[in-house]
């Protein structure tokens, strides 16, 4: 009971203190804290645009985050989100650029799928690295984020390059996509849009197979004890390899969002991964972490996440303090949660101590007496 | 492309790619430190962020180069008391805390930019200094001894990390607790403190590594760094945990790079074409992590946690 309930206290209390945190860099910048919280949750929630703002923002998060779970759970950290993004962004795009003229109920499932394909195979590599030659996967995939954005750069000054850029100026990005691929809007005079949706049917969806499905079980097996689920008949490397195609293909659903929601719908790069993805894969780590490695728990922790970034940037509307302060804040957030769980060990060890003093005194007392 | 084989072109491609190796080179001898000692840092790229912030500010305004470096080198040591303090005395997952160490120094050298500084504004960049007497050697003179001080420092600290690692009791005990810390601390070697200290190492040399970096171009922007640190660390693997596997990954870093730019400056090849080349060391990288991963066995306890129990 005891243990169940400092599960839960203890993260919140490692996020509150590292918005306390927050605070102190708001003053150290010379505004009111309480106006920055104000500013900060009117910005995310203050209105339905907003909230619906915050939906969006919180979709990438979401994704990439229900993808960590997946792995996490067979034991694979994947930190290649990023990559994976790119990869599904590029293949959906791909795809929509090849057959422009494709009815809307044909060509959105047809992009989702090449997203979740490209970034998916971009997910295996890794997954079959680690599985079959033993390397790394922290190592690899952040290699495979460096490619990828060659990848990109190679792709969107090269073959996928608007026509308009190739004699003008040569920014690299890709033509406007026909609107019959946009996601469609649901909520008129807001951003909300099917993405949202797509979001959370993957996070009840990933919760679904890793709970209620053979292949799940199997992935949890391998996490949990690798030599046992060897042991009753489980191939290892071929779930580490699942593990990390589902997880891969989520984060390039995360890039099929991103493209298919902008505004401007089209892909564009600055020569970072960060430029497209504004560091999703990254923060869904942090949005994963808070939901405590659950798909469904990080469909709110994605969200208020969300609700960060987007506060972020009322806040440098409203107090002129620079939005990358999310980001930073995202940083501790992250940095506390993981220190929080020696912090509820020698909680823990606090409440069981008088238990175990008056166990190891008796004996010296009766020796005494 | 005979234009690019002549051999004053390659001589100069050669000593701008050992120029450019300077900050992976730098970054990856402190991180392949605190590897030996079983602490994986993930966050040496948001170290390099701060410092690299650090070292630029501090160096507009004062205009001293001096000042800049040491400002770096303070802004890694704090960041090392902080990485020590998660590491050791919190045990948190390596894999995950750096990846926040990242977003922090991200996300906070990109909002102190912004509030200190705003636009990119050019200081005085590092400049060369040329080793009398060697600098006249032909070929060798222009390729090895016309860089700047920070270059010679990381390539004299080579055989200094090797030194430490392998001759003294310090680099003893980093090894002792990387490989086997319970042995290493039932020997009454403190395995917190060794690696608080190792981390202390690694984290200062990343300072370093941003220090050289800015001040190297003479500029700062926000993600100056663009994943230079991510791949500090996997130089450590690519070197096999060796000072000189290091620095041979932090070459081939540098000249690949160099080669691309003068191919691209050169107009020898299109734009789009130096992407894909630009993609070479990761692969190898890549390809060097499946050898590795096959051949050469890691600090045994690296990301392992101690306590006794």
């Amino acid at each position: 009971m005891i243990r169940r309930a400092l599960g839960a206290v203890v993260p919140v209390g490692a996020a509150l203190v590292a918005f306390l945190f927050g605070a102190i860099m708001i003053v150290a910048l010379g505004a009111n804290p309480i106006d920055g919280l104000v500013a900060m949750l009117d910005g995310a929630f203050g209105t339905r645009e907003r909230l619906a703002t915050t939906a969006v923002r919180a979709t990438p998060l979401l994704l990439v985050g229900v993808g960590i779970c997946v792995a996490f759970r067979a034991k694979v950290i994947n930190i290649g989100g990023e990559g994976q993004i790119v990869i599904g962004a590029l293949a959906s795009t791909a795809v929509a650029l090849a057959v422009p003229g494709t009815p809307k109920v044909l060509l959105l499932p047809m992009v989702i799928v090449a997203g979740m394909v490209g970034g998916g195979f971009w997910g295996a590599i890794p997954g079959a690295l680690k599985a079959y030659a033993s390397v790394n996967e922290i190592l690899s995939t952040i290699m495979l984020n460096l490619v990828a954005v060659q990848v990109m750069n190679y792709l969107l000054r090269g073959p996928m390059i608007d026509p308009l850029e190739v004699e003008g100026s040569r920014i690299p990005q890709t033509e406007r996509l026909t609107d019959n691929a946009a996601l469609p809007t649901l909520l008129s005079g807001t951003r909300l849009h099917l993405g949202v949706v797509i979001g959370i049917t993957a996070a009840v969806a990933a919760y679904v197979l890793l709970w209620r499905t053979p292949l799940g079980f199997r992935l949890r097996a391998v996490g949990h004890n690798p030599n046992a689920a060897r042991a009753s008949g489980i191939s290892v490397e071929r779930s580490i390899v699942t593990a990390m195609a589902i997880s891969g293909s989520l984060s390039g659903l995360a890039g099929v969002v991103l493209v298919f929601g902008s505004e401007s719908l089209r892909m564009v790069t600055d020569g970072s991964a960060a430029g497209f993805t504004s560091a999703a894969g990254f923060n869904g780590i942090v949005a994963a972490l808070f939901g405590a490695l659950h798909p469904l728990w990080t469909i709110p922790s994605a969200f208020l996440f969300g609700g960060l970034l987007t506060g972020a940037n009322n806040l440098q509307r409203v107090l002129q303090i620079p939005s990358p302060l999310a980001v930073a804040l995202n940083g501790i957030v992250v940095v506390f949660v993981v220190s929080s769980g020696r912090v509820r060990t020698w909680i823990e060890q606090r409440i069981r101590q008088p238990v175990d003093d008056r166990g190891a005194s008796a004996p010296v007392a009766g020796g005494g007496g | 492309m005979s234009d690019f084989f002549t051999l004053s072109v390659l001589v100069a491609t050669f000593a701008s790619g050992v120029r450019l190796a300077t900050p992976y080179l730098l970054a990856g001898l402190g991180e392949t430190v605190g590897q030996r000692s079983g602490v994986l840092n993930l966050g040496v790229d948001g170290v390099m962020l701060l410092s690299a912030f650090g070292a630029y500010w501090t160096s507009l305004e004062t205009g001293s180069l001096l000042l800049g470096v040491g400002a770096g080198l303070l802004v890694g040591l704090v960041m090392g008391v902080v990485y020590g303090i998660i590491t050791v005395i919190f045990q948190a997952e390596q894999g995950i805390s750096g990846i926040g160490i990242y977003l922090f120094g991200l996300g906070f050298s990109d909002l102190l930019f912004e509030e200190m500084v705003g636009t990119p504004t050019p200081i005085k960049s590092l400049p060369k200094y040329s080793i009398p007497g060697l600098s006249r050697l032909p070929i060798l003179g222009e390729a090895l001894f016309e860089h700047n001080l920070m270059t010679y420092a990381a390539f004299l600290l080579v055989p200094l990390v090797a030194l430490l690692l392998m001759k003294t009791t310090f680099g003893m005990n980093v090894r002792a607790v990387g490989e086997n810390p319970e042995a290493a601390d039932s020997l009454g070697v403190s395995v917190g403190l060794t690696r608080f200290a190792a981390i202390m190492v690694g984290n200062g040399m990343a300072g370093l590594a941003g220090a050289a970096l800015t001040l190297g171009l003479g500029i700062f922007q926000p993600n100056l760094t663009q994943g230079l640190g991510f791949i500090a660390v996997a130089l450590v693997y690519f070197g096999a945990w060796r000072a000189r596997g290091v620095m041979l990954g932090a070459l081939l870093y540098g000249i690949v790079a160099a080669v691309v730019l003068q191919l691209k400056a050169r107009e020898l090849i299109p734009l789009e074409a130096s992407d894909l080349a630009a993609m070479a060391p990761a692969v190898l990288t890549i390809v060097a992590l499946v050898v590795v991963a096959g051949r050469i066995e890691a600090p045994a306890a690296l990301t392992n946690p101690f306590s006794r129990h």
